[in-house]
């Protein structure tokens, strides 16, 4: 059994009566530990295909298997628990809440799993220790530089030990020695059995991967193995 | 997981979250619950002042006495006090009236009869010229209305029945006229007519306002030389020796006016008696429109409050439905962003609820204390439960409405959609 399954996916959004194709028939597998990037220019839906994927967004038409059920028979409060408990998320924009400190950023996904108080501060710890931040466990989100708030977003992807993690152009705000740091940990969990799903544009971050989709239109042009994967740990990242 | 996709973050942790936000944007926070206090303090400073004034008012006019009966020349109409202006011009209480109310055989229980005429008059004292009350009474006065004289005395029942030229000067009138003199035995000049002081007034009680600057003399020489030869007055008052004793002593006046004035149509009354129960009922009429009036201006101050709420909680719209949308994103279900944000409410609104009763009492507190340093009338306090009651309820109904309102909206949206919100 495949971990995700999409076939025929259609999105469709309705903005003021216009509606916008972004996803026209997508079909996909993606099976428990691969690493996949998804590619292609600006507007061509890689975004919205992640976002449906991390079930942070219902699809207007066509299917969607996660661990072989369909995801749109789940209620809404079955999705925040899929989210909770199976998937984490890094975002370009890191989405920290920028007033409260590392520690319970990191916290938070435990908090909703309904984690004791010792056990998520222990985890929570861990994962911020895991990523590099020990020094910075009580500092506010806000006073980190973009390179240690992306950290900070791994680590909370990462405290649920989820199945997989969704990253949505996870060096897109960063300069080439922060996302180079990312790429390394992203490239770290995979190695480690985690499934990971990346939309990146840029083709140095897709070189990291190990399977590349690439989108255009909201179809998919290409899907195929990544032929010389870089090891960001060996090889270095150039931006 | 479990089937029915229930979150399992507890109350208690989502009201750490609340309080973690709440502290997180002091700024906010403090700028929110301000509203709510100086809506709540508002309204209880207004409310507290009012029932004190209130509770003043009505404590005086029982200290001088449920005993006493106020008759006054002519009719009033219905119960409103304020028709009795034409009543002053009324001249139908004379002095066999008062003969008659003094026998003991017409009205048994009466223990004092005290008769009085009012006036404006104007009073010389060397090249000192002030214009005044003139209040011509009997003796009892004093006991009635509770006087007590600062310097000199009273006048007696002899010097009523003397015409005495005998004057009783509120300490205003005394300051304009002697200044710094002792004003005892001074001879001032009334109407052409020498009258000598022989008492000052201590200063005003809330029985008789005005007694600062009022003269008082016996009501035979105001009515004989004061004013021109009159045989009437504005007003009698009649005690009786039991508050028990009030209704049937009423009944026993009327029986007794009426047979003096020829009367048999009850209808055609030319005097009114009033008890303190009437009198009470109308100060009460008063204070209920005047607090009435009152708390809507405090209701103004909380509203503009609560704008002030609303504005700032609208204005972190924006940010928050982010928050939201990554709470979701995280594993948040939108009972537990809406309990948040009901906590989130609550804790303001009650925080700044109480703080709002506390800084009211204490302002309150403060006024009756300058109150009553400046006019030497102890002023009760008063708690307002209704200013209390309606300042929480209101504010608390703020708070919870913008709190929680944009909150449930912010809930409703996709993940994505919060994320995505600007
Ligand atoms: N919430 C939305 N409402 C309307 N149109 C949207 C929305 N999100 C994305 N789109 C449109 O859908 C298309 C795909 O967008 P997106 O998935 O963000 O692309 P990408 O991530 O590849 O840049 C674009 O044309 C974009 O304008
Ligand atoms: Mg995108």
């Amino acid at each position: 059994m495949s971990l995700i399954e999409i076939k025929k996916l259609i999105k469709i959004y309705s903005d003021d009566g216009v509606d916008t194709r972004a996803l026209d028939g997508v079909s996909l597998t993606i099976n428990d530990g691969e690493f996949v990037a998804i590619t292609g220019a600006s507007g061509s839906g890689k975004s919205t295909l992640l976002q449906i994927l991390g079930c942070l967004d219902r699809s207007t038409d066509g299917s969607y298997t996660f661990e072989g059920k369909e995801v749109s028979s789940y209620s809404d409060a079955e999705l925040a628990r899929i989210r909770n408990e199976k998937l984490g998320f890094v975002f370009q924009s890191f989405n920290l809440l920028p007033r409260l400190s590392v520690l319970d950023n990191v916290v938070l996904p435990l908090v909703y799993a309904g984690v004791s108080k010792k056990e998520r501060v222990e985890r929570a710890e861990a994962m911020i220790d895991l990523v590099g931040l020990a020094d910075r466990r009580g500092y506010q989100a806000s006073q980190l530089s973009g390179g240690q708030k992306q950290r900070v977003a791994i680590a909370r992807a990462l405290v649920n030990n989820p199945k997989v993690i969704f990253a949505d152009e996870p060096t897109g705000n960063l300069d080439s020695k922060s996302g180079a740091v990312v790429l390394e940990f992203l490239q770290m969990l995979n190695d480690q059995g985690r499934t990971l799903v990346v939309v990146t544009h840029e083709l140095y971050v897709a070189e990291a991967a190990r399977r590349t989709v690439h989108i255009v239109d909201g179809r998919i042009d290409s899907d195929q193995p990544v032929a010389h994967r870089r090891i960001i740990a060996k090889d270095g990242f150039i931006k | 997981m479990n089937k029915s996709g229930q979150s399992h973050a507890s109350v208690s942790d989502v009201l750490g979250m609340a309080t973690g936000a709440l502290l997180g944007n002091k700024i906010r926070s403090a700028l929110t619950a301000l509203g709510i206090i100086i809506g709540v303090a508002a309204i209880i400073i207004v409310m507290s002042i009012g029932n004190a004034a209130q509770a003043l008012i009505l404590q005086e006019v029982q200290s001088f006495g449920a005993r006493n009966v106020f008759i006054s020349p002519g009719r009033i109409q219905g119960n409103n006090p304020m028709s009795a202006a034409g009543a002053v011009l009324n001249q139908s209480l004379k002095q066999n009236d008062i003969d008659q109310l003094e026998d003991p055989n017409n009205v048994p229980d009466a223990v004092l009869v005290n008769p009085s005429v009012e006036g404006s008059v104007s009073a010389t004292y060397g090249d000192q010229t002030v214009i005044e009350t003139l209040l011509g009474s009997g003796a009892h006065v004093f006991d009635i209305y509770n006087l007590t004289i600062a310097q000199g005395s009273a006048f007696t029942k002899t010097d009523v029945d003397s015409y005495a030229r005998a004057a009783v000067i509120g300490k205003n009138v005394a300051k304009d006229l002697f200044g710094a003199n002792d004003p005892i035995g001074k001879k001032i000049a009334m109407k052409g007519q020498k009258f000598s002081v022989v008492g000052v007034f201590s200063s005003s009680n809330a029985a008789m306002i005005g007694i600062d600057d009022m003269i008082v003399v016996p009501y035979t020489s105001a009515q004989e030389y004061l004013l021109g030869g009159i045989h009437y007055f504005n007003e009698v008052v009649v005690q009786a020796r039991t508050v028990e004793a009030v209704p049937g002593m009423v009944r026993d006046i009327q029986t007794t006016l009426r047979a003096d004035h020829n009367i048999t149509d009850p209808s055609k009354d030319d005097f009114t008696i009033q008890t303190q129960e009437d009198i009470m009922r109308s100060i009460d009429t008063v204070f209920v429109s005047l607090t009435a009036f009152l708390t809507l201006v405090a209701a103004i101050s909380l509203l503009v409050g609560g704008v002030g709420v609303m504005n700032i909680m609208l204005v972190s719209v924006t940010e928050r439905t982010r928050e939201i949308g990554l709470r979701k994103a995280l594993g948040a279900t939108s009972g537990n962003i809406l309990l948040q944000f009901l906590f989130e409410a609550l804790l303001l609104s009650i925080g700044g609820g109480i703080i709002g009763i506390v800084g009211g009492l204490g302002v309150t507190a403060l006024a009756v204390a300058v109150a009553t340093k400046a006019t030497g009338i102890v002023f009760p306090f008063v708690v307002s439960w209704m200013g209390i009651g309606l300042g929480v309820g209101v504010s608390a109904a703020i708070g919870l409405t913008f709190g929680v309102f944009p909150a449930r909206n912010a809930a409703q949206k996709s993940p994505v959609e919060a994320l995505r919100y600007e």
